[in-house]
């Protein structure tokens, strides 16, 4: 194929040239960095939480009547003995907060006392002896809280646990040597707290950005949260019966005690209702970003079969000599194909330098990580093929101009 | 004019011509506005001024009480106020109006005998709330500075809580049981909720589709230890426990804003402010000198990114759609428009000038963008009803349809379509008659 005859056309039609190069460069850049989006969202939504989500639901329950810490300690242990009799539980445990549930309650941790910077955060859960097989966390060293170091903790008051269970990823960010059994911790505690046990995987309370530096980092505190505010009970059914589960609950705290309210519309959302709130916002993004790429591809695919369909009208003639003076079908075909390829070719050039540009600039702006060059790569050979596939059918076109069309004067 | 309709009538003589091209210029156009129009709904919801009348004259007050190298990294103050200091603003009374502001949860219980208790969400507020923010009373109204004083049992309901508790009307004077304690009703509010709810953007975000139920005297609140249902954000844990604790320590969780009338009485402010600083610091509770903030309320949001991040990502990147689509007409109405050589060449030498051809291009290129426009409003329409499912949660249903977008859809619309057709028109009139002429 001769490279010169087609740059001589190309530059005869120059402001078409430039107009699809150009579309292909946008296209390019907005569909990279789109695409990226959709990535680091799809992947952030799938983050498993480590806990048993097909059997979870939580109840957010509040008190209507003002008591004081010990009745309502008394209260939240005799709902828990009523829960935990029910057909269809398998376990329940009070807390101030679960995973997923958009931030709550964070403390530094350090390893001295009076250290000053921080070592590192942790999401605070209190719970009680049931939260590990409650949650259905995997304990991978040390053991369990035992009933009697459960305590309780009222409104803002200042108790601290002498022993706590940690995640794995806060163990080791803590002890790097592996050794955090039994070792000490200070979570904004004046006294240390021993490390008596470690779960496997335990998701944060928050998912944010800010959350992701300090991903997987959790502990677990011995305690009751008896608050006259209300506490959340996570409640793990027994497999299959999450849905009579959920019925059964409810109703049996109405029938302990009525002085307390559970929101009609969200006091109890299953763990997939948990998730997707969680994640709104994510999985929004990746269709809204996804939809736009679509349009996109489609627009820019429509401009380049108009634009070649009409020079391929232009120049019927042009063709019809060229296949009077023995030029092949396939030789007209595969004009059009290296036009557009070169044309392509320049678009990708200049996008590319676009869609690095523009994610450099919304990185500065929007909290957003750098884009891989995988994606690019991608998006090149998308546009490429995208322009291939749209030119074939006015080429197509163009490769049936019979030789006749030379004779003809119009 | 006469000359318009005859242009019209070659415009939509040729669009006819080559239907396929036209439809396919119609539909980028239509996309492109639409995909714009639908994200900029979303971003006008959420950047939109809540109260235009009076922001300006809105101001939040920020005092740095904790001091340097405790505000990670930047040497803003706290976005909030702990209780001392809001307790001092408060007694000074520097401002034409000013409250502070803080987040309850109390359970109500319904009038009428065995029904169980609901959960109501609403602020601790001083009597110039109400005026300051031109909060819509249906019934009655908020209480003085006198039930501020004297801690009186009054409250504000809104309309849902007044449906709820007494099944609706005007309830003003009977009593409602919160947190089982017997109020006046002072007033039941009208539709009033905001967005964003810039009277506590630290507790909210700046959105929540359900709004405030029950407003009660900041004092009275406090007497009767109804506590903080807000964030707080601490530096050191407090001394004491409970909600006393919180109150004794400069743990940051109450909302302020203040009324100023005119650049004066914002500059009198500000030195009031500093001259507090400096009596906290003359007295050794400060060991800083003063770092104030005093942001009218447009600036106090923009500082707090009440905007979330994907909003503006979301509508930058149909921007770029929109410009994407706009390089395609133009290349497609190029195609269009040379194709027609011969019959330019043939009207130029029949004596049509320049601008006569200038005018027969343009027309159809705006009848296009006309075409765009309204496929762009039905495209729009769907994008606005369905980007609900896309949207999180707290941002459900605050984009809107309405006369001012529709018009901006079509105006775009015809505008962007225009400025696509200039290029193709001028090279259209550049073409030389005597030459087609020839060539045919």
């Amino acid at each position: 194929m001769q490279i010169k005859p087609i740059l001589a056309a190309m530059r005869h039609h120059r402001a078409g040239t430039v107009l699809i190069a150009l579309q292909i460069a946008l296209t390019l850049a907005i569909v990279c960095n789109a695409l990226f989006i959709i990535q680091q969202r799809m992947a952030h939504l799938s983050e498993p939480t480590g806990i048993d989500e097909a059997n979870l639901f939580v109840i957010r329950n509040q008190w209507a009547a003002q008591s004081s810490t010990p009745q309502i300690d008394a209260q939240i242990q005799a709902d828990l003995a009523a829960m935990r009799q029910l057909p269809a539980v398998r376990d329940a445990s009070p807390s101030n907060s679960y995973p997923l549930r958009g931030g709550g309650w964070d403390n530094f941790i350090t390893l001295m006392p009076e250290q000053v910077q921080p070592t590192t955060d942790g999401s605070v859960y209190l719970g009680d002896e049931h939260m590990i097989d409650t949650l259905g966390v995997k304990l991978v060293a040390g053991r369990n809280f035992r009933a009697d170091e459960v305590g309780r903790i009222g409104l803002r008051e200042d108790v601290f646990p002498p022993a706590v269970i940690v995640t794995k990823a806060l163990a080791e960010r803590l002890y790097p040597d592996g050794s955090a059994l039994g070792k000490p911790l200070y979570a904004m505690s004046p006294a240390p707290s021993t490390i008596i046990g470690i779960v496997d995987l335990l998701q944060r309370q928050g998912v944010s950005t800010w959350d992701t530096t300090y991903a997987y980092q959790s502990l677990l505190w011995p305690m009751r949260l008896a608050d006259p505010h209300g506490l959340y009970y996570i409640v793990r059914a027994k497999p299959g019966q999450l849905a009579a589960a959920m019925r059964e609950v409810p109703t049996a705290l109405y029938a302990q005690n009525r002085m307390r309210i559970i929101d009609p519309k969200d006091g109890e959302l299953s763990f997939a209702q948990v998730r997707e709130r969680a994640y709104d916002s994510d999985r929004g993004m990746a269709i809204l970003m996804g939809i736009i790429s679509i349009v996109l591809l489609a627009i820019t695919a429509a401009g380049i079969v108009g634009l070649t369909s009409f020079w391929v009208g232009q120049r019927r003639k042009q063709i019809g000599i060229r296949r009077a003076l023995g030029a092949t079908r396939r030789d007209i075909l595969s004009y059009f194909l290296t036009e557009n390829l070169l044309i392509g070719c320049i678009g990708v050039v200049i996008g590319t330098v676009l869609a690095i540009g523009i994610n450099l600039w919304m990185v500065t702006q929007f909290e957003m990580a750098r884009l891989s060059l995988g994606y690019v790569v991608i998006g090149v050979i998308v546009l490429l093929l995208l322009g291939q596939a749209s030119v074939l059918t006015p080429a197509m076109r163009a490769s049936r101009v019979s030789p006749v069309e030379a004779t003809r004067s119009v | 004019m006469h000359m318009f309709g005859y242009y019209l009538e070659l415009a939509m003589r040729s669009l006819k011509r080559s239907p396929g091209l036209t439809t396919l210029m119609v539909l980028a156009i239509g996309f492109g506005v639409a995909a714009s129009m639908t994200t900029y709904s979303v971003f006008r919801a959420v950047s939109g001024d809540p109260i235009p009348w009076k922001s300006s004259k809105l101001f939040v007050p920020q005092i740095d009480m904790w001091g340097p190298g405790q505000h990670g990294g930047d040497r803003e103050p706290p976005d909030a106020l702990d209780y001392a200091d809001a307790m001092a603003l408060m007694r000074d009374h520097r401002a034409t109006r000013q409250s502070a502001i803080y987040l309850i949860s109390p359970s109500v219980i319904p009038a009428g005998a065995g029904r169980s208790p609901v959960q109501a969400n609403g602020y601790g507020v001083y009597g110039e709330f109400f005026p300051m923010l031109d909060v819509p009373f249906q019934y009655g109204s908020g209480w003085s500075a006198d039930d501020d004083a004297h801690q009186s049992a009054v409250a504000v309901i809104s309309d849902k809580l007044n449906q709820q508790v007494f099944g609706g009307g005007n309830n003003v004077g009977r009593t409602i049981d919160i947190e089982g304690k017997d109020y006046r009703v002072a007033g039941v509010l009208a539709d009033w909720n905001p967005q964003p709810i810039f009277y506590d953007v630290m507790d909210t975000g700046g959105y929540s589709s359900d709004g405030p139920d029950v407003f009660l005297p900041f004092q009275r609140a406090i007497a009767v230890n109804m506590t903080n249902s807000g964030v707080n954000e601490c530096r050191d844990s407090p001394a004491e426990p409970g909600f006393v604790g919180l109150q004794h320590s400069n743990c940051v969780w109450i909302a302020f804003m203040a009324e100023l009338d005119g650049a004066g009485a914002v500059q009198r402010y500000r030195q009031y402010l500093d001259d507090y600083a400096r009596d906290q610091q003359a007295a050794g509770r400060f060991t800083w000198s003063p770092n104030n903030r005093l942001r009218n309320l447009p600036a106090y949001l923009d500082h707090m990114h009440v905007v979330p991040g994907d909003t503006k990502v979301s509508l930058l990147v149909a921007l770029g759609l929109l410009i994407v689509c706009l390089v395609n007409t133009v290349g497609l109405l190029l195609a269009k428009f040379l194709r027609r050589s011969g019959e330019i060449g043939v009207r130029r030498a029949l004596g049509a000038s320049r601008s006569a051809i200038y005018a027969q291009f343009l027309t159809e290129a705006g009848v296009i963008g006309v075409g765009g426009g309204v496929l762009g409003l039905l495209l729009t329409g769907v994008g606005v009803l369905g980007v609900d499912l896309v949207l999180p949660i707290r941002l459900v249903g605050l984009a809107r349809i309405d006369p001012a977008l529709l018009l901006l859809t079509v105006l775009i619309a015809v505008v962007a379509t225009l400025l696509a057709g200039i290029y193709p028109t001028f090279r259209a009139s550049r073409v030389q008659p005597a030459w087609q002429l020839k060539s045919n």
